[in-house]
């Protein structure tokens, strides 16, 4: 098993007549994903690569029975995309475009509370590269080919950084169940903690490498999660030990405005509560070894 | 974006905020000619710049006469000004606003941010204006007062008067509170505000409330919709290395240290910078090229990093997933023949097509500097730097 997504899930392409939605569509295809559609408003009744691309979300859902969207939406209209997917009942949109504004996340995380906590839709991202389940299926824009299909959970803020982890576990020959990137945004759709809480729960996952970056209050909030709940161990790294105070380091989110938002103090909070820290990002998939050997 | 005092306060006027009567200044004479249109006895020559701590750093001045307020002027104007939030670099000071003076009965402070727990607009309001948030906080929490906006229906007056109570306004003083309390939520909602500080916000002799100062920032990728806010940009206030980057659509944050560092993705970017000072050296910048690192994009970062006069060495950490590594390598190899940088180039590869591209790299005949892994790399770039001075044999020549 894996979390999220996984052969069966069928996903719709939102924005899948663009250029990034349309090649991305074909490399998903090709890893496996169950690719049943797309949508772009007015080039309903056309084709795109074979698959039929519809006007409205909810005449996607209905005709193709779509569970799963991912989000390919230039940033202006992108948060009306995700809040269209909720509304057409799909259960996990992945929303990878980056540059969405702040209060259009506010205003998406709140018309998603409009559905009851079981029945709401689950959004990853934006700002993300996505969600693939090695072996099986992926949502998302990452090289299906550095991932070896496994036991270990992925879940960090970082696309390329991601990358490295699974390299670097790949090499030594350690497996993922599902890695899941939730973005680099002040305001995205799921948490770290919301991550762990799905790896908690899957048989297949057995430990989890969580990569979490400077700014806002997510990996604190792990922490104390890890520490109430947790039973399967956690490998983490913190990205910006060397970020000054205050600078935006690319990603929106990545910014320390408060005590307790540096990657040090971040790392001293998931110390505290067990979790092994790779002291460098280049000892991520060697610090998960030593762990799994341990355990 | 940030923008300056002034025009912050021009746009909350537009919203119903009182604020005392001011206007900008770019010479001592404008200066003296503003201070007698504004009229009155006294006056405050505010230095506009892109920081706080203004005004323990002497960027403030109290005048009494015209010519006080062309003195101060001409000692404001052209200076760099240094404070504890500025950096060492400081910032020119290239505008000045003078302000009437106004008799100030109580001072107050009022901040707006997006919060990220809550993922709501969050209301700050303290009856210490004039000391900073976090020494507020540190010092007198008690008299913080937090209010979270529901977003479906913005904020609400009974909130602004919660908040003006909680303070210990006066009843004659609750409705000019109120107004400016919206007039703040207003301007911040609608022109996509990420955060706005009113410190302080005053109340005067006469009962009315007003903002004295203001700061806003403003959410970069809502700039689109807002034309005139992206208007109110001020390059002068910039370091030129990160406005040169950001108009070329890279994120760069410049440093300090002596490695320049050219990688794509933010995480991978900062865990770069991490090794690099772990093994014993200092990044001198932070750069994501984007998660694509086109060819394209690599060259203009060798052209970005390379205008900083203090970079000893690059270190390009490139991990390739959709685009191929061939296709990355070929980019740095153009990119170096065309435009040599001078010094020693480290280059990690990995990802898609990995081969392939150190193939590339070795064959292009320049005395790249190739590492396998993330650790190497850094450990390379620090030795490189650390000898650039006698070798020579590495330094980028014209080909």
């Amino acid at each position: 098993m894996s979390i999220l997504l996984d052969r069966t899930t069928p996903v719709l392409v939102q924005g899948i007549t663009g250029k990034i939605g349309s090649f991305h569509a074909k490399e998903m295809r090709e890893y496996g994903t169950n690719i049943i559609g797309g949508v772009t408003p007015g080039k309903g009744g056309t084709m795109q690569d074979g698959l039929p691309v519809f006007d409205t979300m909810k005449e996607a859902v209905e005709k193709t029975g779509a569970t799963a969207s991912i989000v390919f939406v230039p940033p202006p209209f992108a948060a009306d995309s995700i809040m269209e997917s909720a509304d057409a009942n799909i259960r996990l949109c992945v929303a990878i475009t980056d540059g969405i504004p702040s209060q259009d996340m506010i205003r998406v995380k709140r018309y998603m509370r409009r559905y009851r906590a079981e029945s709401r839709m689950r959004l990853i991202g934006p700002n993300c590269a996505g969600v693939i389940s090695p072996g099986k299926a992926m949502m998302g824009i990452m090289p299906g080919n550095i991932y070896l299909p496994g036991n270990v959970g992925i879940v960090g803020r970082s696309g390329t950084l991601g990358y490295e982890a699974a390299a670097q576990m790949m090499d030594l020959g350690i497996g993922v169940s599902t890695s899941v990137g939730i973005g680099g945004d002040p305001i995205n759709g799921s948490s770290f903690k919301d991550i762990l809480e799905l790896f908690e729960a899957d048989p297949e996952t057995h430990a989890v490498v969580m990569i979490g970056e400077i700014g806002g209050p997510q990996e604190a909030e792990a922490a104390e999660y890890i520490r109430d709940h947790m039973t399967k161990p956690v490998i983490a790294y913190v990205a910006g030990l060397s970020a000054p105070k205050g600078r935006k380091m690319g990603h929106a989110g990545a910014i320390i405005q408060a005590f307790g938002e540096g990657a040090s103090e971040k790392v001293e909070l998931l110390r505290d509560v067990g979790v092994a820290i790779a002291p460098t990002p280049a000892e991520i998939g060697s610090t998960a070894q030593k762990v799994l050997k341990a355990a | 974006m940030d923008i300056h005092e002034y025009q912050a306060k021009e746009i909350l006027a537009r919203f119903g905020v009182a604020t005392p009567k001011g206007a900008l200044a770019y010479s001592p004479e404008q200066a003296a000619y503003r201070a007698r249109e504004i009229g009155g006895k006294l006056w405050v020559v505010k230095a506009q710049v892109h920081t706080g701590g203004r005004g323990k750093a002497g960027g403030v001045k109290l005048c009494r006469s015209e010519d006080e307020v062309a003195d101060a002027a001409d000692e404001l104007l052209g200076k760099k000004l240094v404070t504890h939030q500025s950096g060492p670099a400081g910032k020119i000071v290239g505008r000045l606003y003078v302000e009437g003076g106004v008799a100030i009965a109580k001072e107050l402070y009022l901040g707006f941010v997006l919060d990220r727990k809550s993922e709501r607009v969050m209301v700050v309001a303290s009856s210490q204006g004039g000391m900073e948030i976090e020494e507020i906080a540190a010092e007198k929490p008690e008299s913080i007062v937090k209010v979270s906006v529901e977003p479906a229906v913005g904020m609400q007056a009974f909130q602004a008067r919660e908040i003006a109570f909680a303070l210990g306004l006066k009843p004659s003083q609750v409705q000019s509170a109120v107004n400016a309390l919206m007039g703040c939520y207003r301007a911040f909602e609608e022109l996509d505000a990420t955060m706005l500080e009113i410190n302080p916000l005053i109340v005067t002799e006469d009962d009315h409330v007003m903002a004295l100062d203001a700061k806003m920032t403003f959410d970069d990728n809502a700039l689109f919709r807002h034309p005139a806010v992206a208007e109110l940009r001020d390059k002068s206030q910039e370091d030129p290395r990160e406005t040169h980057a950001n108009d070329r659509g890279l994120a760069y944050v410049g440093l300090a240290g002596k490695i320049g560092c050219i990688v794509n993705g933010a995480g991978l970017a900062m865990a770069t910078m991490d090794m690099i000072k772990l093994a014993g050296g200092e990044p001198a910048n932070f750069l994501d090229i984007g998660g694509g690192a086109t060819p394209e994009r690599v060259a203009k970062a060798f052209k970005l990093v390379t205008m900083d006069k203090n970079v000893e060495a690059i270190l390009v950490n490139i991990f390739a997933g959709i685009n191929r590594c061939d296709w990355v390598a070929e980019g740095v190899v153009q990119a170096l023949e065309k435009s040599p940088v001078g010094v020693p180039v480290i280059v990690r590869l990995a990802g898609t097509h990995v081969e392939e591209g150190r193939r590339i790299l070795a064959r292009s005949g320049l005395p790249i500097i190739r590492a396998n892994t993330l650790a190497e790399a850094a450990e390379r770039a620090v030795a490189a730097w650390k000898n650039n001075a006698n070798t020579v044999g590495l330094k980028v020549v014209n080909a």
